[in-house]
């Protein structure tokens, strides 16, 4: 099973990459912790970290695990478990007791009279 | 005309290129299989927010977890991806004592995050956190469970390859093995971070 032979030049401007994108994932998990101590609502910090493992995880996907030059093919078998994933997740939605307590108070608060 | 002095050639002929046609097989399995074992980890997250977000009283995370200590085991795993393509990166320069010291690191740092889960299993044990006592418990320890037994045999596997590696296996021109069980690792890697997120820090 004989791999391609990338040229020298080819295989130092990957080793530069790499070494970027281990510096972006140091500084963003660095990000990460520090958004858990700023005072901002648990909704707000749980999306901003919730946005920057999603941009984490990409960026190894797409670099490390060679993703951004792959042919077509493999591309859409790594992004049909991300498409399925969410899609379980929003079929949760329902169940989720948080989700169906924040409907239930927004109605009753609604419908309860004014004092 | 006779076919005969044709066919001993039929098993040369490449099978004709399409989108569909990979660079290796060997990649296009582990793609595969990496997008399966994705869905189960994706279904215990899925399973764990839902319970989560169906309890009120479900406890943050950073008062009974260490996070300092976690977050030096995810810089550990982010260390060892880097040093996994740099094996990579050896092998297809030809350079095998490059190869062989950057998956050497790789295992080391693999062998660490398990020691270091092992003392913080150990630890939340003995305060007395269980895989019965409460959801809690349960969703931590099989979600980081399932991440450590990948861990682990990412070490076994990755010691393989090394020790296949060092025989004389894996050249420039012949590496797509290294390639493979690196695309495994770094699975390993992505999904701590979704973990480390998800469990940890939210």
């Amino acid at each position: 099973m004989a791999a391609h032979v990338a040229s020298a030049e080819h295989i130092a401007q990957e080793e530069r990459r790499y070494i970027q994108v281990f510096i972006w994932l140091a500084v963003l998990t660095a990000l990460e912790i520090a958004l858990t101590y700023t005072p901002l609502t648990r909704w707000v910090i749980g999306t901003g970290l919730v946005l920057l493992a999603a941009s984490k995880a990409s960026m190894v996907a797409l670099y490390y695990m060679h993703l951004a030059h792959e042919k077509p093919t493999l591309k859409y078998i790594a992004l049909t478990p991300a498409i399925l994933c969410v899609f379980l997740v929003l079929m949760l939605l329902p169940d989720l007791g948080a989700i169906t307590r924040l409907v239930v108070t927004a109605i009753e608060g609604g419908g309860a009279p004014a004092h | 005309m006779s076919t005969a002095a044709a066919a001993p050639q039929a098993h040369l002929v490449e099978p004709a290129e399409s989108p569909l046609t990979p660079e290796s097989w060997g990649k296009l399995g582990m793609w595969t299989f990496l997008a399966a074992d994705a869905m189960t980890f994706g279904a215990l997250l899925a399973g764990y927010g839902a319970l989560r977000f169906g309890d009120p009283n479900w406890p943050r995370p950073s008062t009974i977890l260490g996070i300092p200590l976690t977050a030096f085991m995810t810089f550990l795993l982010i260390c060892s991806s880097v040093t996994m393509v740099e094996a990579l990166a050896g092998i297809r320069q030809g350079n095998k004592a490059k190869f062989g010291k950057f998956l050497f690191l790789t295992i080391v740092g693999g062998a660490m995050f398990l020691g270091l889960q092992a003392f913080e299993w150990t630890h939340l044990i003995e305060h007395g956190q269980s895989i019965r006592r409460n959801n809690f418990g349960a969703t931590f320890f099989i979600l980081t469970g399932f991440h450590g037994m990948h861990v682990f045999s990412g070490v076994v596997y990755l010691s393989i390859i090394l020790l296949v590696g060092l025989r004389g296996r894996f050249s420039a021109h012949n590496n797509s093995e290294v390639e493979i069980a690196g695309l495994y690792w770094h699975f390993v890697d992505l999904i701590w971070i979704l973990v480390f997120t998800f469990v940890y820090l939210i």
